[in-house]
């Protein structure tokens, strides 16, 4: 940012009100970064959201990102205790959570301490503080206000302190419940947004809710406008291209739910584990007013089972969890190979190993999504990229199911699960639905496993149809399901159960190279961060250095044409949010070296020198950061 | 007996299969194994209930007790060990319309399982499951399981086994939503018989447990009571077993005992020796899982369009002109 500030006259009076509104020319950005952090419980998700809303419908791109603390009431005013969330708001479309933040809203000043350790605000961040605490009566509360004050103006960031709470005090008996639409009316007012649109979406926030509350919220809302009209000295503008069609805003997770109804599919079966439980939660309110059903099993391993035994006997259905719920599926997921059960897995990818970092993102799981489950367990992984992935990724995955009679895996991960994207509205089409329930005859001499030769492909016969009478099972078995011990019946089954893989690779396209198809130059990634890498590879790419990148949907298996690819380019790695080690660990060599999972996978595939740069620190990669590793590695080091 | 004309036309559409209709194959249990005495009672049911083969289902787990599905002319799900009740659950949720049953043994249930069975109970699904109870495992050749008793020498307990056994009776009848308990024994197969047809008639979810002998691992287990007719109770009652004046010549040691009664049915429960054989407990008002899910709904194309549009609604931002008129108030 370029622009200087003078104080806002809210930083010198403190909470005293102004006499004379400041005068406040818009500066125009591309782009900007707010966060809205503060206790849990005080709204600040619900105040973002809705501020990503009206941006949204102003036609600005928008991504955000929640703040989430791992307890349900962590203690008030704790660095631990942050609860909020973070929302780029772009001219154009945004496809990433971005780098650090511009301005932040904040409740107390504990909340933000974290976040300026984690390295989350610009260095010359503006932050609206909270400045009831100078007044505070407990000596010790006081002491540290300021001195956290203090420390953040030394260390450059402009600090405003603001009277919020005594402004909506004026207005509502428990401030600390409406302090948040205050504060929106604030942000609509700092980003130029229509003050009646703002308003709207206000009333859209509460329109469950009476009247009367409604009518409270926007009196809080135009405060807060109001107040920031009158008291700030600076104000934005991003320019908006208007969107000529209707789009949806949802998180990853509930796109997820959006997609599973919109699959056909009519069995949920889960047990809750953060970060997928949300989901579940979606889809437990909106799946029974179409007939479909969540079932909260005892366990995984039971939700597992359970739509095993609905997929076995009906429709494909679908298991949703995290980390720690997919390694108890592992038995089950290879008992629905085994059986050519189809069986849809959704694994919201969280840190790890064991209970890791339940809130915080990871892409950790891919190997033990290919690879998990004893024996050669065969089974199709997909990880989605954005939040519309989300959504028709389950459509896909039920049909690819359906089709090879096999477990799709579909890896999301914590980041998408929350973060908010607008997608354009999908259309309706009765294609994505499962076909019904076939009870027809099986014709006399048809076996169960009756494996084409090419495809490995067999009809699959659900109980209800005449003549089909099998008993399925996880030990090895001949084409009519008897158990087999027979060398020869052994490798039949493993082979044509492999040879799904193979057809189904043959239906994939080669996923587009972003930039040019060839160069010095390529990354490589899967899941969340494909906003991100392409974000970095376009600054790149306008510097004129000869970077371009490789998203890929389709893991297991992999598509065709992605060799060719990777020896256009000079030089191959990926960009990944799991383990590699690192390099200048005394012990790590080339003989050692744990390479990130997908970087693994294509050096074996490809025999590819493909090299790697990953982070696990449980927020979403930066696309700054990405910037300077390819600069990096395209500098020779 | 007399029956009326139009009953008459009915039981003329009525297809009735032979036995062999429900036969699968040859056993491979060893010979005396008390699942042959099982399967026996199993498919005489289906006959004589006239189940469609193509609408029957038995989902087992891991064990010998869990090959029973492929010895059966019916749908199978031979699982994994210890989910039985899981897959059977899954099954019966995705269609009401078909019959459930479970094979199970002391194991996959009461040990690896055990977690499922407790939920099994109270989830009150209509299903028949069949406790295969040997109180040793088999096909991992003889290791103790829960239900052996104190003593048990086995390969994991050279020396006797050190617990005492678990109760599969008590443990049922402890659980709530519990709505059928009943206690057979592999060597009388006409009790055997009448209870699995009462478990199979009870709308809920049907605990049978059968002692069943290994004549391979613990050939004398049951020694004792198949010589002393006197340590087995026989649990009567006009709502529950009727036995017949022959077998009681020889087991002379009955009870009445109601059904509905769960105080008595967990005393009796209790004891094990003599062994109870009957219907313990059977309450036919239980909810069943399935019925309060409203399982088994037709959902149309539309339906789900429906749904959708109308969740997109929720969530949709229209284009700003549009806006005034097409948001929700």
């Amino acid at each position: 940012m370029s622009e200087t500030v003078t104080p806002a006259r809210a930083a010198k009076g403190g909470t005293q009100p102004s006499a004379l509104p400041a005068a406040r020319e818009a500066q125009v950005l591309d782009e900007h970064i707010v966060e809205v952090i503060s206790d849990s419980g005080e709204g600040a998700q619900r105040c973002g959201q809705s501020l990503g809303a009206i941006a949204a419908r102003t036609g600005n791109g928008i991504w955000t990102t929640e703040i989430i603390p791992a307890e349900i009431q962590p203690p008030a005013r704790s660095v631990a205790g942050a609860s909020g969330i973070r929302i780029r708001i772009g001219s154009k479309r945004v496809t990433n959570g971005g780098d650090e933040t511009d301005l932040v809203v904040a409740f107390n000043e504990q909340v933000l301490i974290g976040r300026v350790k984690a390295g989350e605000l610009k260095p010359d961040a503006q932050i609206l503080l909270e400045g009831m605490w100078r007044e505070h009566r407990d000596p010790k509360v006081v002491a540290s206000y300021v001195e956290t004050v203090e420390s953040l103006k030394a260390a450059g960031y402009r600090v405003y302190e603001c009277a919020f709470e005594k402004e909506c005090r004026a207005l509502v008996s428990d401030p600390r419940k409406g302090k948040n639409m205050f504060v929106l009316g604030v942000l609509c007012s700092v980003y130029s947004f229509d003050r009646k649109l703002g308003r709207e979406q206000v009333a859209l926030t509460f329109g469950k809710k009476e009247s009367k509350i409604v009518e409270v919220n926007q009196g809080l809302f135009d405060a807060g406008y109001a107040w920031a009209e009158r008291e700030l000295d600076f104000r934005f503008r991003i320019p908006a291209v208007r969107s000529t069609e209707a789009q949806i805003v949802v998180n990853g997770n509930t796109a997820l739910a959006l997609g599973v109804l919109a699959s056909g599919m009519d069995i949920c079966a889960m047990y809750p584990i953060t970060p997928a439980t949300s989901a579940s939660h979606y889809l437990s309110d909106v799946f029974e007013k179409v007939g479909g059903l969540v079932h909260q099993a005892e366990d995984e391993i039971a939700a597992c089972a359970f739509a095993i035994g609905a997929s076995y006997a009906g429709k494909c259905a679908v298991t949703i969890t995290s980390g720690p719920g997919y390694s108890l599926k592992q038995e089950g997921i290879g008992l629905a190979v085994m059986a050519e059960i189809p069986l849809v897995v959704v694994n919201v990818q969280r840190g790890g190993p064991s209970t890791g970092q339940p809130t915080k993102v990871e892409q950790g799981d891919l190997l033990t999504a290919i690879y998990g489950s004893h024996g050669d367990a065969p089974k199709v992984v997909m990880a989605v990229s954005d939040i519309e992935d989300c959504f028709y990724a389950m459509i896909t995955a039920r049909k690819i199911a359906e089709a090879f009679n096999t477990v799709v895996v579909v890896l999301s991960d914590a980041s998408l699960a929350t973060a908010q994207q607008p997608f354009p509205r999908p259309v309706f089409d009765p294609e994505w639905l499962a076909p019904p329930v076939d009870q027809t005859p099986v014709p006399k001499g048809a076996k169960p496993y009756d494996w084409d030769p090419v495809t490995g492909i067999a009809r699959r016969f659900l109980p209800g149809q005449p003549g089909g009478m099998h008993t399925v099972t996880g030990l090895a078995h001949d084409r009519a399901s008897k158990v087999a011990y027979d060398p020869e019946i052994n490798e039949e089954g493993l082979r044509h159960r492999s040879l799904k893989l193979a057809a189904l690779q043959k239906t994939l396209k080669t996923p587009p190279v972003f930039g040019d198809p060839e160069g010095d130059l390529l990354v490589v990634g899967w899941g969340s961060t494909k906003g991100v890498i392409e974000e970095a590879v376009g600054r790149l790419r306008d510097e004129g250095l000869r970077v371009s990148s490789l998203h890929l949907r389709f893991i297991q298996p992999l598509p065709s044409g992605i060799g060719e690819i990777l020896r256009r380019f000079g030089r191959v790695m990926t960009v990944e949010g799991n383990w590699a080690d690192r390099q200048d660990d005394e012990l790590v060599d080339a003989d050692n070296r744990r390479y990130s999972a997908l970087a693994m996978m294509l050096r074996s595939r490809y025999l590819v020198d493909v090299d790697c740069w990953s982070q696990s620190r449980g927020q979403p990669i930066k696309p700054s950061a990405v910037v300077e590793v390819l600069r990096a590695k395209l500098s020779g080091k | 007996m007399t029956m009326p004309v139009n009953q008459y036309l009915m039981k003329l559409h009525e297809v009735h299969r032979p036995l062999e209709d429900y036969q699968g194959g040859v056993p491979r249990w060893c010979s005396g194994c008390g699942d042959n005495a099982i399967l026996t009672a199993v498919q005489r049911l289906c006959r004589d209930e006239d189940l469609a083969p193509e609408r029957t289902v038995f989902v087992s787990g891991i064990g010998c007790s869990s090959r029973f599905p492929h010895y059966m002319k019916t749908y199978g799900f031979h699982g994994i060990h210890g989910r039985a009740f899981p897959i059977a659950q899954g099954v019966k949720m995705a269609r009401p319309d078909l019959a459930v049953f479970v094979n199970t043994g002391d194991g996959d249930c009461c040990s690896i399982g055990a977690a499922h069975w407790i939920h099994a109970i109270r989830y009150n699904m209509n299903l028949t499951a069949i406790l295969h109870d040997n109180q040793v495992y088999g096909l991992t050749k003889k290791q103790a399981s829960p239900t052996s008793p104190i003593g048990t020498k086995s390969n994991t307990t050279p020396r006797g086994s050190y617990l005492e056994a678990l109760n599969p009776l008590t443990v049922t009848l402890g659980v709530t939503n519990v709505s059928f308990v009943a206690q057979a024994v592999d060597w009388m197969p006409e009790v055997l018989y009448d209870i699995i047809r009462a478990a199979y008639l009870h709308r809920g979810f049907s605990f049978v447990r059968i002692l069943q002998r290994c004549p391979e691992w613990l050939p004398k287990m049951f020694e004792p009571w198949l010589q002393d007719p006197g340590r087995t109770l026989l649990l009567t009652h006009r709502n529950g077993l009727a036995v017949s004046p022959e077998l009681a010549r020889t087991y002379r040691n009955q009870i009445e005992h109601d059904p509905l009664d769960l105080d008595r049915a967990r005393e009796i429960a209790s004891a094990t020796d003599p062994i109870p054989v009957g219907i313990l407990y059977h309450n036919p008002s239980v909810p069943c899982y399935e019925d309060i899910r409203h399982a088994g709904q037709m959902r149309t194309a539309e339906q789900i369009r429906a749904g959708l549009e109308g969740e997109f609604d929720k969530v949709t931002v229209w284009p700003q002109d549009d806006a005034a008129t097409r948001a929700p108030a």
